[in-house]
């Protein structure tokens, strides 16, 4: 009887154990088990990616559509090629569709701003962006605004 | 001069023969064939002394620590505007660091200590040599229930702790100061990778868990059977696992975060 007592409560200790587990998965770090079954992959190339980083957002007038998955350096053209996972019911982005790297709030997250153009076709899997801007270098910014001072 | 010499060397030898014998205890300990009919009431047993009734402690902390760093990190961060971040700060900070740490210094209070005090005083009493003298292998009997349920019963109180400290976060940052809710999860979420920040959590418990047990069955086994001697044994298993569990934690760090 206290045996049993005990197995159950020792019992309930490791299913709180590992209900927390999952809870730290899916609820602190947002795992999701589908996250590569339904997207296709479209590329962008920016002269400087800032402070982007791998699984930054994508966004569409601030709705996010997809997730950065990879940044690689084109050793060419010295341009950073972001790799962008898109939903696949977001499928309907022009082949002039622009991309930007804009900052959320002052400090925060990078994030990849996508405006639609006027095209007929559409962008498809493993297209390339090039209309791009590039992220805002508080540095440079504040460069130029001093050149421009002194040269007033 | 030569008395110096002796002092440092039987120093050395004392230190090198208790390492020597903790190793030889620990393999055979882990060595022997479990039996898994009889072992396992016994575990159980030993699963209730040293995790259910560590909850209470865990829990308590978890919630305080949570509900503090999230205080802290508020008050710091709204000067930049970026109060959002808090979620982020406080489950990184958990996951990471905090959790495993703090309850593996927790557990060695709480659970080593008695496990130390425990088995010392069945030394004591001789009732070791007596389950020796019956034909059972107190290494079997006494000592691997006590490691194994150690071993289990740390990391599931580490990942207890780390929910129960984001929640008081969350209750702190969201209820009380009002950070908006949907920027602190998502923000939490964009911040902590399952593999890299909670996964390497769970490594570096586990690790702890080996070791704090490691520690405190080994000088509750090697002590002298005296009432000093548990006394000092017990003070023993809580400095060196203490000490070993910060040390270790630094280690560990720069082994899965300090790629940069």
């Amino acid at each position: 009887m206290h045996s049993k007592a005990l197995e159950v409560t020792v019992g309930l200790f490791m299913l709180a154990g590992f209900a927390s587990l999952i809870v730290l998965a899916l609820n602190v770090s947002g795992l999701t088990f589908s996250e590569s079954k339904n997207s296709y992959t479209i590329y962008a190339s920016f002269e400087n990616i800032g402070g982007l980083t791998a699984r930054s957002k994508v966004t569409v007038a601030g709705v996010a559509v997809g997730r950065v998955v990879d940044i690689t350096l084109d050793k060419d053209e010295f341009s950073g090629i972001v790799e962008m996972a898109i939903e696949s019911e977001y499928d309907q982005f022009t082949t002039d569709t622009t991309a930007a790297i804009l900052t959320a709030g002052l400090l925060g997250e990078k994030y990849i701003g996508l405006i639609s153009g006027a095209d007929d076709e559409f962008l498809e899997e493993g297209d390339l962006i090039l209309d791009t801007q590039s992220a805002l270098v508080l540095e440079e910014l504040i460069g130029q605004f001093l050149f421009n001072t002194v040269n007033q | 001069m030569i008395t110096w010499l002796r002092i440092l060397g039987k120093t050395g030898l004392q230190w090198l023969s208790v390492n020597g014998r903790s190793g030889v205890f620990i393999a055979s300990v882990l060595c022997g064939v479990p039996n898994v009919r009889k072992g396992l009431p016994l575990l159980m047993k030993q699963l209730y002394a040293v995790g259910v009734l560590s909850l209470p402690i865990v829990v308590v902390s978890g919630l305080f620590i949570g509900m503090v760093m999230s205080l802290q990190g508020y008050s710091i961060l709204v000067d930049y505007g970026s109060e959002q971040a808090v979620g982020q700060m406080v489950s990184l900070s958990l996951v990471r660091e905090l959790g495993p740490v703090v309850t593996a210094l927790l557990f060695a209070g709480r659970a080593g200590s008695s496990l130390t005090a425990e088995i010392g005083l069945m030394k004591a009493t001789e009732q070791i040599t007596s389950l020796e003298m019956l034909g059972v292998d107190p290494l079997r009997y006494v000592m691997a229930p006590r490691l194994l349920a150690g071993f289990i019963a740390l990391p599931l109180l580490t990942l207890i702790f780390n929910v129960v400290g984001i929640w008081g976060g969350s209750l702190v940052a969201v209820d009380w100061l009002g950070v908006y809710e949907g920027s602190f999860w998502a923000n939490m979420q964009a911040a902590t990778d399952f593999k890299i920040d909670v996964l390497n959590g769970v490594i570096k418990s586990i690790t702890f868990a080996f070791v704090v047990t490691w520690i405190a069955v080994f000088q509750g086994h090697d002590l002298t059977p005296t009432a000093e001697g548990i006394g000092r044994a017990t003070t023993k298993t809580v400095v060196y696992s203490s000490l070993a569990v910060l040390g270790l934690d630094f280690i560990l760090t720069a082994v899965m975060f300090g790629d940069f």
